[in-house]
């Protein structure tokens, strides 16, 4: 249903007015004439963005680690224990699956007693009990900016928010293939899906490493409201 | 807090700034280590100027067709189920959202940092209603339990605090018992506040940039309070200068850029987050229902002057952490919530000439501001406009000089502080200065200054440019 609208054309008449012209109704997105962010990274290969990315974590507090689809699975529990455990929360997210974790969730970690949760929206708010007290949230990036380091999280109803913000540490799986130069490339890609019709997500999250704050004698505190520790692992999807 | 933030003379204020020695000494730090990290910043990315340029222009073509951008962003918000609510003045937008919370008979509301919230004084419009309203900013947090103190800088708000004074006013407000270390206080608040997102009624946030293309808000911040306080809450209400918007992802994208290195040199902040709407069907999280309100109070009377090119502006502080005269005085003694000199600027078109006349003078029109600004605002132009203004059509007598001298410190009674005063005024980058342009810095600097003249901050001394200058007029 469509929201409600109030009192827009006499604050948009005003405005139209200080401008000493009539209303417009069509305004072309113009050609801009500089187009700096093209030349960013502009020539990278793949594995020039990783190097990027993975020297950028460095910037931001950020774990960064290496492996291959075989190997995924061994790299995240480890990262895992080194943040103590469970409870752990996922999205439901079917590249789990595809890259090869469903062992490690539905037989490792319950026998070695690492309480799983898998973000069920039928269970409405017990989810976001769960991410609460949660240990660590596990994500997968859609798209990877490499020159920020940042991770591009669509929400979804399989896919909440809160993974990523309430639990004390944050593990984000980055597909090789998922990354970019920068946000201007992500910024396109949302643009076409727009174009094609295609609904934007009801939250995109850009998440460049653990939350973190400078507001008390400009000293910077990492995990202030979400995460205080994060690790990125890259998988070689290509 | 309403825009203005104090009920003190500006002469008053100033000194209080100037006596506050804590202060002083971590406006000036701040404002170092702000300036290394923006140009190491600019540095890094290259083309700076290419970049300011494109800045420059999206926001003077939105600026130019503003009414239908805001056409345009309201129908997309609406599609996606989301109200919108246009406000002219401070009145109607405080007056809307109190309607919003009495209806969902709200008692507690979490806010995350929002200038236009400020300007419009909400929080105490909702407190009558008898809400809670909690800031979730650590720094405003941190203001808000000692009393409601006004913000010190746009970027920083408690800038002016050191940790052993937060530490106090935690142990008398909230009995605290740990020490003044900045991890033990922010774990604190972030356990406190923890409780209040998860039990709030209602969420309010401002809005860096809205997209019209898509009718999304976007969220710049790197404490993540903003996306909890919209995550959790069952409504939530955007606050919305109306002229921060942008046409669509790409355009928000080169602002958000600019941004994260203008206000804190970062590349991104660590949560950027583009909303669209109330929560989709089967979403757990996110809101029922989602408000936006526009506000106007006062900018369209900016649009269409000769001030129009503040309405750009992109609140990242830059030209603030570039001011000699804020690292001078502190951010206290412009009485705004805007300090510095967007501040100058802004406050006086959005709240009058009768208490804001003396902000235009509180720069020695150096032009470090305009330089240090991404979107390219000409900042001391438009101060030496307000002087003209203020001298010829609004037939007021030009600031005294003696107001001058003492609105500074630098009256003849304080010798002593003049001579402190203008040595930290003047040099703010001396290491690098030569004669009136930084020429070769070393480091960061560097690879910028070949590329590109930045004129330092006026050498001549305050005094000496306030007695050179052209009587009757200003010099520029
Ligand atoms: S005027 Fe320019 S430099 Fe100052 S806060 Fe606004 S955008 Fe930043």
């Amino acid at each position: 249903m469509n929201g409600m609208i109030q009192n827009r054309n006499v604050f948009l008449d005003k405005i139209a007015n200080r401008l000493g012209r009539d209303r417009k109704t069509i305004v072309k997105r113009p050609e801009w004439a500089y187009h700096p962010q093209d030349e960013v990274l502009k020539n990278a290969t793949q594995d020039e963005l990783v190097d990027v990315l993975k020297e950028q974590c460095k910037n931001i507090h950020t774990d960064f680690v290496i492996t291959n689809t075989a190997k995924l699975s061994d790299s995240l529990k480890e990262v895992v224990n080194r943040y103590g455990g469970g409870p752990v929360i996922t999205w439901k997210d079917e590249r789990f699956d595809q890259y090869g974790l469903t062992k490690l969730m539905k037989e490792e970690w319950p026998q070695d007693g690492v309480d799983l949760h898998v973000w069920n929206y039928t269970k409405k708010e017990e989810n976001i009990e769960k991410a609460n007290v949660a240990n660590v949230g596990i994500t997968i990036s859609d798209i990877t900016l490499a020159e920020s380091g940042t991770a591009v999280l669509f929400s979804s109803k399989d896919k909440g928010r809160t993974v990523s913000f309430l639990p004390a540490t944050s593990i984000i799986i980055i597909p090789k293939s998922s990354i970019v130069p920068r946000m201007t490339q992500a910024a396109r890609i949302i643009r076409e899906k727009v174009k094609s019709g295609e609904q934007v997500a009801s939250c995109i999250n850009f998440i460049t490493g653990p939350s973190n704050s400078a507001d008390i004698e400009m000293i910077l505190v990492v995990g202030v409201h979400g995460p205080i520790k994060a690790t990125y692992i890259v998988v070689e999807d290509l | 807090m309403a825009m203005k933030t104090s009920v003190e003379k500006f002469n008053d204020r100033v000194d209080k700034g100037l006596q506050d020695s804590f202060m002083r000494g971590a406006v000036s730090s701040a404002q170092e280590r702000f300036q290394t990290r923006r140009l190491g910043a600019a540095e890094e990315l290259g083309n700076w100027e290419e970049w300011r340029s494109h800045g420059e222009e999206i926001r003077q073509h939105v600026l130019d067709n503003l009414d239908y951008y805001l056409f345009e962003l309201s129908e997309n918000v609406s599609k996606r189920g989301g109200h919108v609510y246009f406000a002219q003045t401070a009145e109607e937008a405080t007056s809307y959202i109190q309607n919003v919370v009495e209806k969902k008979n709200a008692k507690k509301i979490v806010k995350s940092k929002s200038m236009v919230t400020e300007e419009i004084n909400l929080n105490a419009g909702l407190e009558k209603l008898g809400c809670e309203v909690i800031e979730t900013d650590l720094g405003e947090y941190i203001l808000q339990v000692g009393d409601h103190e006004p913000p010190s800088h746009i970027v920083v708000p408690a800038l002016h605090k050191n940790k052993e004074q937060i530490r106090d006013v935690f142990k008398e407000k909230q009995g605290y018992k740990k020490t003044e270390k900045p991890e033990e206080l922010a774990l604190h608040a972030r356990e406190k506040l923890r409780q209040e997102y998860l039990t709030a009624d209602v969420g309010i946030t401002g809005c860096n940039f809205a997209i019209a293309e898509t009718g999304s808000i976007t969220l710049v911040t790197n404490e993540g309070n903003a996306d909890l306080v919209a995550a959790l809450p069952k409504t939530q209400i955007t606050v919305m200068g109306m002229e921060r918007l942008v046409p669509t992802f790409e355009e928000m994208e080169v602002l958000v850029s600019l941004l994260t290195r203008s206000a804190v040199g970062q590349k991104l902040t660590s949560y950027i987050t583009t909303l669209t709407g109330p929560k989709e069907g089967g979403d757990v999280d996110g809101p029922e229902e989602f408000h936006l309100v526009i506000v106007d109070n006062g900018r369209s009377d900016i649009l269409g002057g000769e001030f129009q090119p503040i309405l750009q502006c992109i609140r990242c502080a830059a030209c603030v952490n570039a001011c000699p005269v804020y690292r001078h005085v502190g951010g206290h003694s412009y009485g705004s919530i805007y300090s510095g000199p967007v501040g100058a600027v802004l406050s006086p078109l959005l709240g009058g000439y009768d208490d804001y006349k003396e902000l235009p003078y509180a720069s020695t029109l150096c032009g470090a501001c305009t330089e240090a600004c991404p979107v390219k605002i000409p900042l001391h132009e438009l101060l030496h406009k307000h002087r003209q203004v203020i001298v010829e059509k609004e037939g007021r007598s030009p600031v005294s000089e003696k107001l001058l001298m003492k609105a500074f410190g630098l009256g003849a009674s304080s010798p002593a502080m003049y001579k402190i005063g203008s040595k930290m005024a003047s040099p703010v980058m001396s290491p690098f200065t030569n004669g009136n342009k930084i020429s070769k810095g070393p480091g960061p600097l560097k690879a910028w200054t070949e590329a590109r003249e930045f004129p330092a901050p006026n050498k001549e001394r305050f005094r000496d440019w306030f007695k050179n200058r052209p009587k009757g007029g200003e010099q520029s």
